[in-house]
């Protein structure tokens, strides 16, 4: 009745017994306060989610809502079981997943509708008088009026608006921008669909449906790692994390598991109480190798040394001096290792060339499709030339033959040699070069005095070819003799021990690395010894640590070699686990239609991120890199001549990357011109561009004609987290205060580009507007021109997978969006009504040309064979889709792009569905999405055609397309496939013909995906996923030249850059640090040293780095982390205020000193928020600086190469990558932190 | 006028003082329970906090209990134990003396923390910068009747003080009159300790209802609740 007549029981005795011995006593007393307690947990629902935070995680959320508000999230434990066995699934998640509900209600929950204070003023002034597009116009056109705004982005400023007034500048300015410039300019940047396929597909759909870009992030993030696609044709494939427990050794190199994959860990410990042996390769201490029975360390950026030194033993013990039968007999069928390359004399040496082809046969050995494109290997018995299956040119022939069969193309069996070596197999040993970069002079990594080309003897074939005699190699004898390895062949120049000074032994291997040859040597025999035991199942774990070095190819060439050596990929427990972003798109081809209109028009248009920023961003015009510092001492006849961007054209104009901008004149206004030239768009676009009279924009990156114009991102940070070289980022696109200290290469008096115009007056602010969806306020969107408010990952409705697991589950709507949020499929479907409104003035049904590289995947992938010839210099005649990029006309309809937005267009069922090459009948999928979606009612051009008008409706269009979650589509995909190999495949999806899973199964729980012909792994109750097992188990081929596990690289490029073999290639001298060393003193002692940016334990890449639990759990703003001894050189104390600077920039932080880090390395956990807890730099004056303000992108030219089967464009999957483990700064203690709390230069009062 | 004053803040200002303090307490004892705390901030920051807080508890319990006992026990008593009352007088001036000053210093410590440092100002209420201010102020008045007492050293002043306390207690109609007399700083030292009892109900004062003292002597480490038969 009341608590404190309750406490007024003096009559009464309260204790009614006693228990363990008078410890313990029994109370009769008011229990109401526990009440407290359960309501604390006491909620009105439950609802599934996740985070799309472009974590591997993908784990599915419990999400608690009481009274409307969500209170809180805990880990869901429903997933669906795995095998005997086999350790399941839950719980997954980490305490940054559980501290996300805090943003929902936090301050820096982005609220309504910002915009530039300045520019609404304009806009309203403007638009009094004018109708939209005129009103953007007189802003835009007007220099004032437009550096008005330009100039103070990112210095605060925002004013509230309404949705209806910021669409309409939105879409005032996309259809200026398409109409004056060309629907080309208009950019978008989105992320890992995988974390909310709807939320990107609602951005892209809109860009694709005006002709917008739709730009990359894989290879801009550098998570792309090019070795991949160059072995395995392939962008990225991987095991799950539950294969771990299935592997008998794991090695987990450059990957810090429990700190970056945490709920997928448990499977780590688990391998290890299952008796997996394992060892962790990090320089640092990480949290990974405290799981290790041995922790190498390595010097940075030295893993391939490392890794060629592992090789060199396992070459030597199991293929050399003995012959693992199982390690043999995988070569021989799934590598490129039995295939012939020719050899070729340079100053007096040999050196290995292109991969012999059936064509150089006097009679194409009996081939006459594609025999550019056959292989040719040795047959064992005969001795005779063969044409194995399997390889690109059977891909696109006559279907059936496509395949791994050990056949010939004639049917007949063959046993391809795999060597030489024996006296009577070869017709003589000739000295081949091989080139040698670990002796380049680097102020910190220091080589070897090793020459430039190291010969050695190999043993050789002649063979006879239709232009004579020539001399042939296999893939295999060349390999070993790459590793240095004696054969018997009296070679001077090879080791005969492991303790010779020779290129690429253990012991040479110590001195460049630090890790004792004993180790070395030890874990190269347990790894092998492990494989051939238990076939392969011999694992490794490797990421970002590795990728991110620009020779990050090197590093993982060597790697995939000791698994592919070791007959490892393709087997359960075994292979190559590369996890980095969140790529795993599983249904991804029932998402491209969606995300890129392809309902209503075909191609789209792709831009690779790392070349358009580093042309648009105007970092190439800083490029210290030179073309002699990278290119091979045996790279064949060629000029080899200008700089890194030259190259980045070149593969643009030959139709090998994509371009963005791509003509130099707006593409709705091509086939007008066309039409009055009397010609098809097609031929006059090649006949202007030959003449001259029609330039590439790629040509002229800085002309204003050529600038981005209109910039979206969403779902992603791009200036606070992914854009390297952020400085150049805000001095020259957006054109605001910035931290660059560089000199151009005109102030430098630098040798300047050859194929692309250098203007002296280098452009600041190319955009007109930059547009940023985000839910929290983050570095981007306070640089951003109009901030819209969006729906988080509780408030909204959409699909999420993961690589690291098999299940595809949802986002939920647990509330709906707070305050004036909105999902981004509303967002962007706003935005597609309000343009359609406002287009007309300017623009109505238009013709659009389209310019599309040469992809990989299709028929066209097969371009230029034997050399590389460019149109431009008349080496060869443009032909588009074969020397110069495919062109495309489409047609837009600008005024219905809204109705097109929300009503699955009449494509899928006139051309079908597919992907990777093949191809399938849609018509029975877009029946069912009309009977589940409904179809519009409306008269126009859609009426009858199935709805997409919430989110949940463009969820069920990728369910429904995708052959993961939809068994009938599987079916058909694998029987498409079937036709392509001859092989029957349809059965591994059979059993689930019938399975179709909707949006509210996941809802219900995740679910399995079904095994598709889109990924190279399984999903069944015999195995874990993991990736190439169909290209073992069923035969189906690599999509490289060979068809085959591709260890040779034999395009011009690769072997003009050295990169035909793994080799090491020590990091590369960026020269940012030299030019500024004793420039801005501040009187404290300063060290220069590496800067590395891992992945961190506080955040997923920038998300939750500024949420208060995590803040919390850390130092509650940026750190860098050094190490003791270099703490004690520059007098820095823990928890000190530092400053880190080159040439590029500058930021703040304060230093964890750590004896966790190695000396001569700085680790600054990439992105952390510069809107939390930053000081001002001293040297720059601006505030901090983020972990890329001291970096820049520097391409690298093997990344442009295209039309050559495995090397061919893809989005995402080829192409240039924004490498930044070689940077060095300078670290010092900060003497003054100033907090720059004053008001901007010229502020004025907000409206 | 001024005996309508003086009965108003000295007659009847303490019936509603202490009724304020009595009803109000069980109220929000009943109401609202998980309020009643003392509301420490040492989680937020230990600095300063123990030896201001340690300084001023101790020195100011020892004025309470020096005021409880010193006013409310009646006259006969110390009379009865032979303890004159210039005796008295002279204890209550040496240890109200020191305990008042070391729970000045206290005090002080405590309001210099909760107003520079930032984390703990940040999360501090109004009733918290008021109790601790009123607190110093109630504790500086007490001091500054020291040097009047040193006048009164055969203790008169004291006993009029008893009578008017135990008068109160007696619900004697003139209680009020017998302190007209009395210096304003001992009456406005009065009026402020009346105000803090008024207060009492509707700040962290309360947890000194709550001392743990039944730690000292309650049996079982361990204490399960039954739930049979609950009140």
């Amino acid at each position: 009745m009341s608590h404190l007549l309750d406490r007024l029981n003096f009559f009464k005795p309260a204790n009614v017994g006693k228990f363990a011995d008078g410890h313990g006593v029994t109370r009769r007393e008011n229990r109401d306060w526990e009440d407290g307690y359960r309501s604390r947990w006491q909620h009105d629902k439950i609802v599934r989610s996740t985070h799309g935070a472009n974590c591997t995680g993908s784990c599915s959320w419990k999400i608690y809502v009481k009274g409307g508000i969500v209170t809180w999230e805990t880990q869901q434990t429903d997933y669906p079981r795995t095998r005997p066995d086999l350790p399941n699934h839950e719980p997954r998640g980490c305490s940054r997943g559980a501290s996300y509900s805090w943003y929902l209600y936090s301050g820096n929950r982005v609220k309504y509708p910002l915009v530039r204070s300045r520019l609404i003023k304009l806009w309203r002034e403007a638009r009094a008088v004018q109708t939209p597009v005129a009103a953007w116009a007189s802003i835009v056109e007007n220099p004032g009026k437009r550096a008005a705004y330009t100039k103070k982005r990112g210095l605060g400023g925002f004013v509230r608006a309404s949705w209806d007034e910021v669409n309409e500048i939105i879409a005032a300015a996309n259809a200026y921008t398409a109409k004056t410039h060309g629907p080309d300019r208009v950019i978008g940047f989105s992320p890992i669909p995988a974390m909310s396929m709807v939320s990107y597909a609602a951005g892209s759909r809109y860009l694709s449906l005006m002709g917008g870009v739709c730009m990359s992030f894989y290879d801009w993030y550098c998570d792309l790692p090019p070795a991949s696609p160059q072995t395995w044709g392939e962008q990225t494939d991987v095991p799950e994390s539950a294969d771990w427990y299935n592997s008998g050794f794991l090695m987990l190199w450059g990957s810090n598991v429990p700190q970056t994959r945490t709920p997928d860990a448990h499977f780590y410990t688990e391998a290890r109480y299952n008796g997996t042996q394992s060892v962790v390769v990090s320089p640092d201490y990480s949290e990974a190798s405290k799981f290790a029975d041995l922790w190498l360390h390595p010097k940075q950026g030295t893993d391939s040394a490392l890794a060629m030194a592992m090789g060199h033993v396992i070459l030597r013990e199991f293929h050399i001096d003995r012959q693992a039968r199982y390690f043999e007999d995988y070569v021989r069928q799934y590598t490129d290792m039995p295939m012939l390359v020719r050899l070729v004399e340079k100053d007096g040496h040999y050196v290995p060339d292109r991969m012999l082809r059936a064509s150089d046969f006097a009679d194409g050995l009996g081939e006459t499709a594609n025999a550019d494109w056959k292989t040719v290997g040795l047959d064992a018995e005969s001795g005779e030339p063969v044409v194995p299956r399997g390889s690109v040119g059977f891909r696109w022939d006559e279907p059936g033959k496509w395949n791994l069969e050990e056949k010939d193309s004639a049917g007949r069996d063959t046993r391809l040699s795999l060597t030489f070596i024996m006296e009577e197999d070869h017709d003589g040993v000739v000295e081949v070069g091989f080139p040698y970069f670990g002796n380049r002079e680097h102020d910190v990594f220091k080589g070897t005095d090793h020459p430039d080309v190291l010969y050695r003897r190999l043993p050789v074939k002649e063979v006879a070819l239709k232009d004579g005699k020539a001399l042939a190699a296999t893939v295999f004898d060349l390999f070993v003799a790459n590793y240095g390895l004696d054969r018997g062949l009296e070679d001077q120049h090879v080791a005969v021990s492991y303790e010779d000074n020779v290129p690429y032994t253990p012991a040479w291997a110590e001195a460049i690395t630090g890790v004792p040859a004993e180790q070395i040597i030890s874990v190269a025999r347990a790894f092998a010894g492990n494989a051939e035991k238990t076939n392969g199942k011999s694992m490794v774990i490797l990421g970002a640590g590795l990728n991110h070095w620009y020779h990050m190819d090197m590093n993982y060439r060597g790697i995939i070699n000791l698994l592919v050596m070791c007959g490892c990929v393709g087997q359960s427990g075994g292979g190559w686990s590369h996890y980095v972003g969140q790529e795993k798109l599983r249904p991804q081809t029932g998402w491209l239609p969606l995300a890129f209109a392809l309902d209503w028009g075909r191609p789209p248009r792709h831009m690779n991120s790392t070349s358009f920023w580093y042309a648009h961003t105007d970092q190439w015009r800083y490029e210290t890199l030179g073309v002699d510092e990278i290119i091979s001492p045996t790279a064949p006849e060629g000029p080899w001549d200008g700089a890194l961007i030259d190259y980045n054209v070149r593969a643009e104009r030959m139709g090998w990357l994509p371009s963005a901008p791509q003509l130099k004149r707006n593409p709705l206004t091509i086939a007008d011109e066309a039409a009055k030239a009397g010609k098809e768009p097609k031929e006059y676009v090649v006949d202007a561009l030959r003449s001259g009279e029609l330039q590439m924009s790629c040509e002229d990156p800085d002309n204003p004609a050529n600038w981005p114009r209109n910039l979206f991102v969403w779902r992603s940070n791009l200036l606070g987290s992914s854009g390297k070289g952020h400085e150049y980022f805000l001095k020259h696109l957006l054109g605001t205060s910035h931290g660059v200290m560089n000199k151009d290469l005109g102030e430098q008096g630098g040798a300047k580009p050859d194929d692309v115009t250098w203007h002296d007056e280098a452009p600041e602010g190319k955009l007109d507007l930059l547009v940023t969806l985000d839910f929290r306020m983050s570095t981007t969107c306070v640089y951003s021109d109009i901030v819209l408010p969006t729906a988080t990952w509780y408030e909204k409705n959409d699909l999420n997978t993961s690589d690291m697991h098999p299940f595809i589950h949802p986002l939920t709507g647990a509330v709906d969006p707070v305050w004036e949020c909105r999902s981004d499929w509303d967002i962007y479907k706003g935005i597609a009504e309000k343009f359609s409104e406002v287009a007309p003035e300017v623009l109505g049904v238009e013709t659009d040309v389209v310019m599309v590289p040469i992809q990989h995947d299709t028929p066209a992938e097969i371009a230029q064979a034997l050399d590389v010839k460019e149109w431009k210099k008349g080496e060869v005649d443009p032909i588009p889709g074969k020397t110069m990029p495919q062109i495309a006309v489409i047609e837009r309809d600008y005024p219905n792009l809204y109705k097109r937005f929300t009503a699955l267009g009449p494509l899928m069922t006139e051309l079908g569905n597919g992907g990777k090459g093949i191809n399938w009948n849609t018509d029975r999928e877009v029946e069912n999405l009309a009977d589940l979606n409904g179809v519009v009612t409306e008269d126009g051009p859609t009426k009858g055609m199935p709805r997409i008008e919430s989110d949940i409706d463009a969820t069920e269009v990728i369910l429904m397309l995708a052959p993961e979650t939809n068994g009938e589509v599987a079916v058909k995909a694998w029987e498409a496939l079937s036709r392509n190999t001859g092989r029957d495949h349809a059965h591994l999806a059979a059993p689930k013909e019938d399975e179709k899973i909707r949006f509210r199964d996941v809802v219900a729980q995740p679910r399995k995906i079904i095994s598709s012909p889109t990924w190279s792994g399984l999903e069944s109750e015999k195995v874990c996923y993991n990736a190439g097992y169909t290209n073992v188990h069923e035969l189906i081929p690599w999509r490289t030249l060979s068809g085959r596990q591709q260890l040779y690289q034999d395009h011009l490029w690769m072997r003009a850059f050295g990169e035909a073999l793994c080799v090491y290639r020590p990091p590369v001298d960026l020269k940012t640090v030299k030019p500024i060393i004793d420039e801005k003193p501040n009187g404290n002692d300063q060290v220069v040293l590496n800067f590395i940016t891992p992945h961190q334990k506080w955040g997923i890449h920038s998300t939750y780095t500024d949420n208060l639990l995590m803040l919390t759990l850390n130092r509650g703003g940026p750190v860098v982390w050094i190490s003791e001894v270099d703490a004690r050189k520059a007098g820095i104390e823990d928890n000190d205020w530092v400053e880190a600077y080159n040439v590029n920039g500058a930021l703040t932080a304060r230093a964890v000193v750590s004896q966790r880090m190695r000396e001569g390395t700085v680790f600054m956990y990439h992105a952390q928020e510069k809107t939390i807890n930053t000081p001002g730099a001293e040297t720059t004056g601006n505030r901090g600086g983020i972990h890329n303000s001291v970096t820049r992108a520097i391409v690298k030219p093997t990344h442009m190469i295209g039309g050559y089967a495995q090397q061919s464009y893809g989005f995402n999957y080829y192409g240039t990558v924004g490498s930044n483990r070689d940077e060095f700064v300078i670290v010092r203690k900060m003497e003054n932190i100033d907090w720059l709390e004053r008001p901007a230069p010229d502020a004025e009062e907000i409206v | 006028m001024e005996n309508f004053l003086n009965t108003l803040a000295f007659g009847i200002y303490p019936y509603i003082a202490l009724a304020v303090l009595v009803l109000g307490s069980i109220i929000r004892y009943d109401r609202e329970p998980y309020t009643w705390r003392s509301g420490s901030s040492q989680l937020l920051r230990r600095r300063q906090l123990i030896w201001g807080s340690v300084t001023f508890h101790l020195g100011v319990l020892v004025v309470f209990f020096g005021h409880l006992f010193g006013l409310l026990t009646p006259i006969e008593v110390f009379d009865a134990l032979g303890i004159s009352h210039g005796a008295k007088q002279m204890l209550a001036i040496v240890v109200g003396g020191i305990a008042g000053i070391a729970a000045l210093i206290g005090a002080t410590m405590l309001i210099h923390r909760r107003l520079f440092d930032a984390r703990i100002r940040a999360t501090s209420t109004f009733g918290d910068h008021a109790v601790i201010i009123l607190l110093w102020v109630q504790l500086a008045l007490g001091l500054a009747t020291i040097p009047l007492s040193m006048g009164h050293l055969d203790g008169g002043e004291m006993l009029k003080f008893m009578a008017w306390a135990q008068g109160i207690f007696t619900f004697n109609p003139g209680a009020a009159d017998l302190v007209a007399g009395a210096h304003p700083i001992f009456k406005l030292h009065l009026l402020l300790g009346l105000t803090i009892f008024l207060i009492f109900p509707f700040t962290r004062l309360v947890h000194m209802f709550s001392a743990p003292v039944r730690y000292v002597w309650r049996s079982g480490y361990q204490i399960v609740r039954t739930r049979s038969a609950a009140p």
